[in-house]
């Protein structure tokens, strides 16, 4: 491989409606690297989860996202995805009627094809099936996942295999994963966490935001990210997230007052 | 009769004239029609009438039927429920336009214009393919039919109407207009009058038809109107599977389509008739159709409806006979400037007689789609079941969706089960499927693929593949 892409996010600013969420983001995500996002719940990890994508719901009101120089802010959804970008949802949409294997091959003539407009070929059958297949194989999914309406009657542990499966299929340059080890038995953690450790590697960028440890048991990071009240406060190595693990964010909070502050605030004006 | 619920979006009033968009609509083109062998004058009177049961030479009782039609399409008034029929002009309108002077029994015998359409439409391969006979109806008359060797052996027979009265007069007569009185409704009683070609469709016992009939309506005319006339009967524990497609050419003023479909279903006898209709959005379609289903046999419709201005049709079964089954599937979707108000009926007649309904209508661009139905049961018609689901999926906000179902029930020992639910593309699905790569259009166009889904897989494959295909371009050009 040449140069490794980044994916850089200077000062980002992100509303949804008049509410400020990220008041000025700095992160950098190099291919082959593996970030770990951490932080209590509210201080903005899927608004950047949802941001990098493209949620039309988060606005973003300053800075910018760009991945090798190339300006996201303007691009929809699906361009972003053309461009390597994957995110495995917290909480993954029913589409029903739609197969497995019908999405899967619709999306992987798209990512593969950037330049494909609707309505043009999809990827040859024989080689979706087979590949289809063999990834299957490798994360021990069921071959019959691929006839079966998208997330439609899934389990929560089916779903977020159905993740991992669509990350194994699509190969993005760029992957974040919002809580895909949450509300999980300790058996589906497993299998989404070792199917990620499959998956990963010089060519995938990852950025995992986890309440858990396990995740980053099997998916060692090079570096972790705490933040608070939208904005990363403290960047560590994997010893942080350990840390994070045993003794809460109350050492997080003292440390930044400010931030706590800003905490506080924001919880009192969205608690009624 | 009773509106159990009526479900809308906010209201926006509709345009009046179809925005006549040919990039959107892929049979909007015509043939030149200077070659015709006859086109009649415009309007409806008793003389045209007559001329038209002349020219085709028939019996005296067949002249008199049309004239008594007329005389009670004259008498009623025009429905004042279902869509809005003012544009409807009745004098400006063909009523009998032959492009042909006869019938191909191969292709190479229709005139070449005509066949370069049919081309266009891939009737003749889909006939080497998969079909076991085609009727080619273009403007009143059929200008082509065949039928495959082995079925005529059998005793099948599969001609156009018109043929059918003077070859098989006896059992024509049994049952033409006995299913579909003329005074049904102003557009039977319409029909009645004035019409001309459709399918002729006889099974004898126990004869089973492996692939279906297909018989393919296409007018051409500015103005032309198309009063096809269907008769299909299955005799006992035979089994036959008709399927029609039509399109016209996009004009700027409006044609009429109004058929009437009557199938007698006799003992253990299975009827399926699939229709795909896909006309210009420049056609009003105002068909009837109804089956009589006797002891022990199955009807089916699958009802497709894409095209059209207004499309209202109602297919109904009436189950005769104990062991009588019912199934209408029926698909409408409609988009900028149509109303499809497309539905069932089911009337249960006999006692343990079975009855289902699925509906799934789209909505988008402005459009209106809608279910409406009736369940009836009669006194004495104990223990029947009726199954009824109707699904509405509204694409945004100028679009609209209604369900009128209406149920009538004359005995207590009855099973009846009604759901109704009306759903909007979620941002969150939209949104999933764009972060995958798709495009919002790739997006919208597999949530409404996989919302009918479950109808589509009952098709045969090369209707699914069809019917996917036109509501992909349906789809197409239009952001959620």
């Amino acid at each position: 491989m040449s140069q490794p892409a980044v994916l850089k996010i200077e000062n980002l600013h992100v509303s949804v409606g008049d509410t400020p969420i990220l008041k000025g983001v700095n992160l950098e995500i190099r291919q082959g690297e593996i970030h770990a996002l951490m932080g209590p719940n509210g201080s903005g990890k899927s608004t950047l989860a949802y941001t990098l994508i493209g949620h039309p719901k988060y606005e973003v009101t300053e800075g910018s996202i760009t991945v090798d120089g190339v300006e996201l802010n303007e691009l929809d959804p699906c361009e972003r995805a053309r461009m390597g970008m994957f995110l495995a949802f917290q909480y993954p949409v029913t589409i029903p009627g739609v197969k497995v294997a019908d999405f899967l091959r619709h999306a992987i003539s798209n990512i593969r094809n950037p330049e494909r407009k609707e309505g043009e070929e999809l990827m040859p059958m024989r080689d979706f099936r087979k590949e289809l297949r063999d990834t299957m194989n490798e994360l021990n999914i069921d071959a019959e996942f691929a006839r079966r309406y998208l997330n439609d009657g899934f389990s929560g542990g089916e779903k977020k295999r159905m993740e991992i499966l669509q990350l194994a299929m699509l190969k993005p340059r760029f992957a974040i994963l919002d809580e895909t080890d949450s509300g999980l038995d300790s058996d589906a953690v497993r299998v989404v966490s070792e199917g990620l450790q499959k998956l990963s590697g010089p060519h995938m960028g990852v950025l995992i935001i986890t309440h858990h440890e396990r995740l980053l048991e099997y998916n060692i990071p090079h570096y972790t990210h705490v933040m608070l009240a939208g904005r990363i406060v403290e960047t560590g190595d994997a010893a942080l997230a350990h840390e994070l693990h045993a003794n809460g964010y109350a050492g997080v909070r003292e440390r930044h007052p400010q931030e706590a502050a800003e905490e506080q605030e924001t919880q009192e004006v969205t608690t009624p | 009769m009773s509106t159990i619920d009526t479900l809308t979006t906010p209201d926006e009033e509709l345009d009046d004239r179809a925005q006549v968009d040919i990039g959107d609509y892929q049979f909007g083109f015509h043939d030149p029609t200077d070659k015709y062998a006859f086109t009649s004058r415009r309007g409806l009177d008793r003389e045209m009438v007559a001329q038209i049961s002349e020219m085709k030479g028939e019996p005296g009782w067949m002249r008199d039927f049309r004239l008594k039609s007329l005389e009670i399409f004259e008498q009623k008034p025009m429905p004042n429920w279902g869509g809005d029929m003012s544009g409807i002009d009745f004098q400006n309108i063909f009523y009998y336009v032959k492009a042909s002077d006869r019938q191909g029994k191969t292709w190479d015998e229709v005139p070449e214009d005509i066949r370069r359409t049919y081309d266009r439409l891939g009737i003749p391969e889909a006939e080497k393919k998969y079909l076991s006979g085609v009727k080619a109806q273009y403007e009143s008359e059929v200008i082509y039919g065949s039928l495959q060797e082995d079925l005529a052996k059998q005793g099948v027979l599969f001609t156009d109407t018109d043929s059918a009265l003077k070859e098989h007069p006896e059992i024509f007569r049994e049952h033409f207009g006995t299913i579909i009185p003329p005074s049904d409704n102003k557009f039977a009683a319409l029909n009645s009058a004035v019409w001309s070609g459709g399918s002729f469709i006889y099974v004898p016992p126990g004869v089973n038809i492996d692939f279906p009939l297909q018989a393919y309506f296409r007018i051409n005319t500015e103005n032309m109107g198309q009063f096809e006339r269907t008769l299909i009967i299955v005799d006992e524990g035979a089994n036959v599977h008709y399927v029609e497609g039509c399109t016209a050419p996009t004009y700027s003023s409006d044609s009429l389509h109004s058929a009437v479909v009557e199938i007698v279903v006799k003992r253990k006898g299975r009827c399926r008739y699939t229709t795909i209709q896909n006309w210009s959005n420049n056609v009003y379609n105002l068909v009837t159709k109804r089956a009589m289903a006797y002891g022990d046999s199955l009807m089916e419709w699958v009802d497709g409806n894409l095209g059209s201005k207004l499309t209202m049709k109602y297919p109904a079964i009436y189950l005769m006979e104990p062991g009588a089954r019912g199934e209408t599937l029926s698909i409408a979707f409609a988009g900028d400037g149509q109303h499809q108000d497309a539905g069932a009926k089911m009337v249960h007649c006999a006692p343990n007689t079975s009855s289902r309904v699925i509906s799934k209508s789209i909505s988008k661009d402005g459009g209106r789609a809608g279910y409406r139905g009736l369940v009836k049961v009669e006194n004495g018609a104990t223990n029947c079941k009726s199954n009824v689901v109707c699904d509405a999926l509204i694409l945004d906000s100028k679009s609209r969706s209604d369900t009128y179902p209406y149920i009538e029930i004359d005995e207590d020992d009855v099973a009846i089960e009604h759901e109704a639910s009306v759903s909007k593309i979620a941002e969150e699905q939209l949104l999933y499927l764009m972060s995958r790569g798709m495009t919002e259009t790739e997006a919208s166009s597999m949530i409404v693929t996989g919302f009918i889904e479950p109808l589509v897989k009952e098709l045969p494959m090369e209707y699914a593949v069809e019917l996917n295909r036109l509501i992909e371009l349906q789809m197409e050009g239009s952001v959620g």
